[in-house]
């Protein structure tokens, strides 16, 4: 299949304006490859010389099929697909995801495992956020901060490693708690990254936040109100940035988030600088979490103790016989999940994270269906960019922060 | 290639083939193409910063267009809609190129056996090394790297 | 459930016949899907569920009437509760009149639902495709459109499925 079909303006003719069709305005294809659309999305921008007229965003060129997929695999194969979704939050995917099978399940989740949870959702908001910055940077052509986002970054993913073996997708959380409980140089770890983090956010922002060339550069620019948000469905730091305190992890706490103090970072503005400072100051509040809960961490399994659900520990295959049995039956058919349906949601990095699970009553999912923040955030891109030059698409494609992955699914 | 090092500060003679030194001149300066198309290109934007730093093995620049670039390293899923995409980045760029299918998605598919997702990059475009990993780490895409360097030491006359 | 909450369901019941499910701490409302438009109008004006958190479907193949249950998650912010809604549809030609016109960002949700299902929305601006490529046959979250699986390559179908592959020996 790779034949190409020709697109003429005319299949386009709904979307574009007349001055398009009369070639008054230029059709420009900023196309699936390029280094700052941050993955494969192609923007069909209408060009009156450099003031964008109209954007048309098209998607699909990274769809995986995953909610398919799923729908063919146990529930304990399904979680692995979940860490590819939104690759830059893979605790999240993990998160929701398990959310929603524990909500099904009536599970349990021992305290431990709830207070490792939200220090590992964290550390992925704080390393979701470091790559945003950095690639935003690079794409207004600040290319340091990259480089000193991603040394951070490298610290947070050796923590990952240590946990599980893996940098990125790890599929750590399981339904019932964890895979296995931390090691013992975990605390000591995350300590230390908590004790450097905060100077290096506080370098990052002597950087930009009063540069006069970022400043120009992204204020005023892109601007969305909060009645606009709403009816689009906005929500995460673009919202937070209009001037509506709305974060998930408040209104509808999940995991243990009631037991922490923290503030919803809000600006007024609504433009690119808004974002920035909002998420730079979500990077702070995340460590502020992140140091209580490793203060308050305590003792205890990481894991339910439901053998229908949770795998026994090894130790006990050799000398019990219902936990070689229940090992047996969980990793060849995997568990049975009551019939009913149940939407969860979270707060990812770039909005309302939600996965709609329906059952019927077997092993495998009837129907998963991820709410992805990074697909309904893309819908505003044609209202922020009109008016504005082809340089400013750019900053504005980096400080509404998709993930592609997200997007298509 | 034989050196005679001087003692007096002149620049000293180099006797070499013509083939090394072509081949020499081609890996350590080959400029791959941003292809990122998922999760394997974060872990290639890894190793292109600065702990795992690409540019010592010359790969300093990561240029965006095809026409300006050697290696093609395809770090992701490709989906059934981007194939032809693909192919045709592939085709803009000069002669000589090179692709590295990096991650298990490019190589075979990857966990994705499913109606989207190509199954292997090698439908579209010819590969010439595959690195296996989902996400490899950035040590495994350099390895990777070295491995398709030596590939390149080994070509002669007749195969350019 | 909650105050706000009881006076949209009731209100829902008596002028659509709408049935009530209460589990895991949700309300889903099933409502015949001619009512979708007049619904979805009363619950964003008079109940301020103002946000449209999510528009997606379910396919109960080979169960044909109906055939597809159309989901809602509605959203109101100013008492922080979910409402679900539900519209079964038949399995010939399913079709609804669009949401965009109350919430703007039903247009990519119904585009995605189109793309995957086949359902078709009337009056939607933009009718295509989403996430398949343009020419693409069929819609591929329907339960009988096959997973489109590769089988693994053994030793016996090697040259097989070498075959799919003709740029892979260079």
């Amino acid at each position: 299949m790779t034949e190409f079909r020709q697109v003429t303006v005319d299949e386009l003719r709904h979307l574009v304006s007349e001055r398009a069709l009369k070639g008054e305005t230029m059709l420009l294809n900023m196309g699936p490859q390029h280094p700052s659309t941050h993955g494969v999305l192609r923007l069909l921008l209408e060009l009156d010389g450099e003031i964008v007229v109209n954007c048309i965003p098209d998607i699909g060129f990274l769809h995986t099929g995953i909610e398919k997929n799923m729908e063919a695999k146990t529930y304990q194969k399904a979680e692995v697909m979940t860490d590819r979704l939104d690759y830059l939050n893979p605790i999240g995917n993990n998160l929701v995801f398990c959310l929603a099978l524990e909500r099904l399940l009536v599970l349990d989740v021992p305290p431990r495992a709830q207070a490792i949870r939200v220090i590992l959702t964290e550390l992925t908001r704080i390393a979701s956020h470091l790559i945003w910055v950095g690639t935003s940077a690079l794409d207004l052509a600040a290319m340091s901060v990259f480089l000193y986002a991603m040394r951070e970054r490298e610290m947070v993913l050796d923590i990952f490693e240590m946990c599980s073996g893996q940098r990125m997708m790890t599929t750590f959380l399981r339904p019932g708690g964890l895979w296995r409980d931390v090691p013992v140089e975990f605390e000591n770890a995350v300590q230390h990254f908590l004790d450097i983090i905060l100077a290096r956010i506080d370098d990052y922002e002597s950087l930009l936040t009063t540069n006069p060339l970022f400043r120009d550069r992204t204020r005023g620019i892109g601007v969305i109100n909060v009645e606009d948000c709403l009816r689009w469905g906005i929500t995460g730091p673009v919202i937070r940035a209009a001037g509506m305190p709305f974060d998930l992890r408040k209104a509808h706490p999940y995991s243990g988030y009631e037991q922490y103090q923290f503030e919803i970072p809000t600006q007024t503005t609504g433009d690119i600088y808004g974002r920035y400072l909002v998420r730079m100051e979500e990077m702070r509040q995340s460590v502020r979490i992140v140091q209580q809960a490793l203060d308050h961490l305590p003792y205890g399994p990481v894991r339910s103790n439901d053998r229908k659900v949770v795998p026994p520990p090894r130790s006990e295959i050799g000398t019990s016989m219902e936990a070689l049995i229940h090992h047996f039956k969980l990793y060849t058919e995997g568990f049975a999940v009551p019939k009913g349906h149940v939407y969860a949601t979270i707060e990812s990095p770039r909005g309302e994270l939600g996965c709609y699970m329906e059952s019927d009553g077997g092993p495998k999912p009837y129907r998963v269906h991820m709410r992805t923040p990074s697909f309904a955030n893309l819908q505003i891109m044609p209202l922020l960019t009109r008016g504005h030059y082809v340089a400013d698409v750019v900053g504005i494609i980096g400080s509404v922060d998709i993930v592609l992955g997200d997007t298509d699914r | 290639m034989g050196l005679e090092p001087p003692k007096t500060g002149t620049p000293g003679l180099m006797v070499t083939t013509l083939t090394q030194a072509v081949n020499w001149a081609r890996t350590n300066s080959m400029w791959p193409m941003l292809f990122g198309l998922a999760c394997c290109a974060i872990e290639m934007m890894s190793a292109q910063a600065s702990s795992y730093d690409l540019s010592r093995f010359g790969m300093e620049l990561m240029r965006a267009s095809p026409r300006q670039s050697d290696l093609m390293i395809v770090a992701g899923r490709v989906s059934r809609k981007m194939a032809p995409v693909v192919r045709q980045l592939y085709e803009q760029m000069p002669d000589p190129k090179w692709v590295i299918a990096m991650g298990d998605c490019a190589s075979c598919g990857g966990i994705f056996n499913n109606y989207a997702v190509v199954q292997g990059v090698d439908e579209v475009v010819p590969v010439d090394v595959y690195v296996a990993g989902c996400p490899p780490r950035p040590e495994g895409l350099i390895h990777g790297i070295i491995t398709l360097q030596e590939k390149v030491k080994q070509e002669t006359l007749k195969t350019w | 459930m909650d105050d706000t909450l009881q006076s949209a369901v009731s209100a829902m019941q008596q002028r659509f016949g709408a049935q009530v499910e209460e589990a895991f701490g949700e309300v889903t409302l099933v409502i015949p899907p001619q009512h979708n438009l007049d619904a979805v109008q009363a619950l964003r004006d008079e109940f301020q569920f103002n946000v449209l958190s999510d528009l997606t479907a379910v396919d109960y193949w080979p169960q044909d009437q109906p055939r597809f249950h159309l989901l809602g998650m509605l959203y109101s912010m100013s008492s922080s509760q979910y409402l679900h809604l539900r519209f079964p549809l038949d399995g010939s030609a399913p079709h609804l009149p669009t949401l965009e016109g109350i919430f703007p960002n039903a247009n990519w949700y119904e585009r995605e639902l189109w793309d995957l299902f086949g359902i078709r929305f009337d009056g939607h601006s933009d009718m295509r495709r989403i996430l398949m490529p343009y020419d693409w046959e069929g819609h591929p979250l329907r339960k009988d459109y096959p997973l489109g699986y590769e089988e693994p390559q053994f030793t016996f179908n090697f040259d097989e499925i070498s075959l799919r592959k003709p740029k892979g020996q260079k």
